[in-house]
């Protein structure tokens, strides 16, 4: 199939909305698709060969930060254009309710429109006072995909109608293998963290009690930590005697991220919620690091009920503590549970999931004819 | 003491109240040029906010702009406290919106386009202009406030301390600043 994916994010700034778009017209070329992709970027920008760049993002206040978007009549006839030379099989815009590229896609374009809906947007008032606007555009996309469970309540609130739900995929062989950092994972032991230090929900909080619980009955043990946030503020909530055992790494490059993974002997997802999928396990599952997990909806699914993963009870430090302590007493079971990871995994390896995304190319095509110009 | 002291003494205090009343009704007429001003700077915000809904709902623009501009105007015009940042998040986007290439000359074809646009622009001049009469105002009345007679004798009363409004209400595109007009500056020269 030829396919046309708009991303609606400047392709120079990294995030999850361009992460996904880029994984999954990778994936999609692997199965023997054509993909071009059009997205916010300078004209001489150093994008791979399938990007077309729709002209330089501009900076706006865009759900309580600065987004760069592009908009606009010229924005809508580079659109026009790209759709032109394209000739696709089937268009698929995500975050179709930002306003950009994506939009301005559903508005040129006629015929078959799939939609990826991939945040979940609080601000319903303001999208209320767009409704009009946004409706003439959005009853075109004729198949409708969520990431998360979020996103599409966030969907069927505002915009009406349903979703098919599809994950967001990761390339699994990039965090198979990794050399460990210096001196990991060691001999004594070495839980890891992986979040923002200073996001409550990410629940930092709850595994460093959980260490200071640990820690005194074991000498050697170690917690590893990456993340932004304040350095001091985290250690001053582990025993005085056992700070020196805590390692913070700060933010850490995508290729650290994958080491990091790899030099810890317990991974811990200590979350108290506010995830919608748990991007952290699936890395953490494709690294192959045996984990500890809080038992909340988003991580049960993922870990298979606890087949890939233990779970505790969300919020315990001392159940937390309990868990990480089984595990770090049994290799034989940690390599058991690492194994059952690596096989769970594959179902949200971009391989897989892109199949899924062609089914609803597939579903939608038929029927709709080919992408054409309107207006 | 002398009758001519009693008169004396009766004078100096007499002169003294006068000052203070003078003192305090001027104060008085400071809260009302204040109060007043600031009446007129959410007036200029609220149609400023209204104007560009309008715009965003007209059709004239693309769905983007449209649902940029409506956000943005939504946002300003539903904040109750802390209003200052939604109010320069919304002239960040109609800078952003009026600064696009050849955007007035793209609009000019299309009917109704340049009467909006235009009092889109004199909205925000009005914006701009209130707010300077605004905060002018609020300078005045805070330094009378701080003379240390005011203090002393609470001569402001239980009246509020008006407070600056400070936004981001610059319609000059991003990296032009100043010249001789800018004090009204236009959306698109």
């Amino acid at each position: 199939m030829r396919v046309g994916l708009v991303c609606p994010y400047a392709w120079e700034v990294p995030g999850g909305v361009r992460e996904h778009v880029s994984g999954l017209a990778e994936a999609l070329m692997d199965l023997g698709h054509e993909v071009s992709v059009i997205a916010p970027a300078d004209e001489d920008a150093d994008v791979p060969p399938y990007v077309v760049p729709a002209g330089r993002a501009v900076p706006v206040p865009y759900n309580g930060s600065v987004a760069r978007l592009s908009f606009g009549f010229l924005s809508a006839s580079r659109v026009r254009r790209w759709l032109k030379d394209g000739d696709f099989d089937v268009l698929h815009v995500h975050e179709p309710a930002a306003p950009s590229l994506s939009l301005l896609a559903c508005w040129v374009a006629d015929g078959p429109i799939v939609a990826t809906m991939h945040a979940a947007m609080p601000r319903s008032r303001a999208l209320h006072a767009a409704q009009p606007i946004l409706a003439s555009a959005l009853e075109k996309i004729s198949g409708r995909i969520a990431v998360a469970e979020a996103a599409r309540s966030t969907l069927v609130e505002h915009l009406g109608g349903d979703a098919v739900l599809i994950p967001n995929g990761i390339n699994v062989s990039k965090f198979e293998k990794a050399e460990p950092l210096p001196g990991f994972p060691g001999t004594g032991g070495t839980l890891g963290f992986l979040g923002r230090m200073d996001e409550p929900r990410k629940g930092l909080d709850i595994l460093l009690e959980a260490f200071s619980l640990l820690a005194p009955e074991r000498p050697g043990l170690r917690l590893l930590v990456a993340g932004r946030g304040d350095p001091d503020e985290a250690l001053a909530q582990v025993r005085p005697d056992c700070r020196d055992r805590v390692v913070l790494l700060g933010q850490v490059s995508d290729a650290d991220r994958v080491r990091m993974l790899h030099s810890v002997d317990v991974f811990c997802a200590p979350n108290t919620g506010g995830e919608s999928f748990g991007y952290v396990l699936v890395e953490a599952m494709a690294s192959g690091a045996p984990i500890v997990a809080s038992d909340i909806d988003a991580f049960r699914q993922v870990l298979r009920g606890g087949a890939a993963g233990e779970l505790f009870e969300t919020g315990s430090p001392e159940a937390l503590a309990a868990a990480a302590g089984r595990l770090l007493d049994d290799p034989a079971h940690r390599a058991a549970l690492a194994a059952a990871a690596s096989a769970a995994v594959r179902e949200f390896d971009w391989s897989v999931v892109a199949r899924d995304v062609v089914r609803v190319y597939q579903a939608v095509a038929p029927a709709a004819g080919r992408v054409a110009v309107a207006l | 003491m002398t009758p001519m002291t009693s008169i004396i003494v009766i004078a100096v205090l007499a002169v003294i109240a006068v000052y203070i009343s003078w003192r305090a009704g001027r104060l008085d007429r400071l809260h009302a040029r204040v109060e007043a001003a600031r009446f007129a700077l959410d007036a200029a915000l609220v149609r400023r906010s209204s104007i560009a809904l309008e715009l965003a709902a007209s059709g004239l623009l693309d769905p983007a702009t449209s649902l940029l501009l409506a956000g943005a105007a939504h946002d300003a015009r539903s904040a109750e406290s802390a209003r200052e940042l939604p109010e320069s998040d919304l002239t960040r986007a109609l800078r952003a919106v009026f600064s696009q290439p050849d955007f007035r000359a793209l609009l000019a074809v299309r009917e109704g386009a340049e009467e909006l646009l235009t009092e889109l622009e004199s909205a925000s001049h009005q914006v701009f202009l209130a707010r300077k009469f605004y905060n002018d105002a609020v300078a005045a009345t805070q330094a009378a406030r701080r003379r240390w007679l005011a203090r002393l004798l609470r001569l402001a009363g239980r009246a509020p301390c008006p407070e600056f409004f400070e936004i981001d209400d610059s319609l000059a595109p991003a990296g032009e600043t100043g010249g001789p007009t800018a004090d009204l500056p236009h959306l698109t020269s």
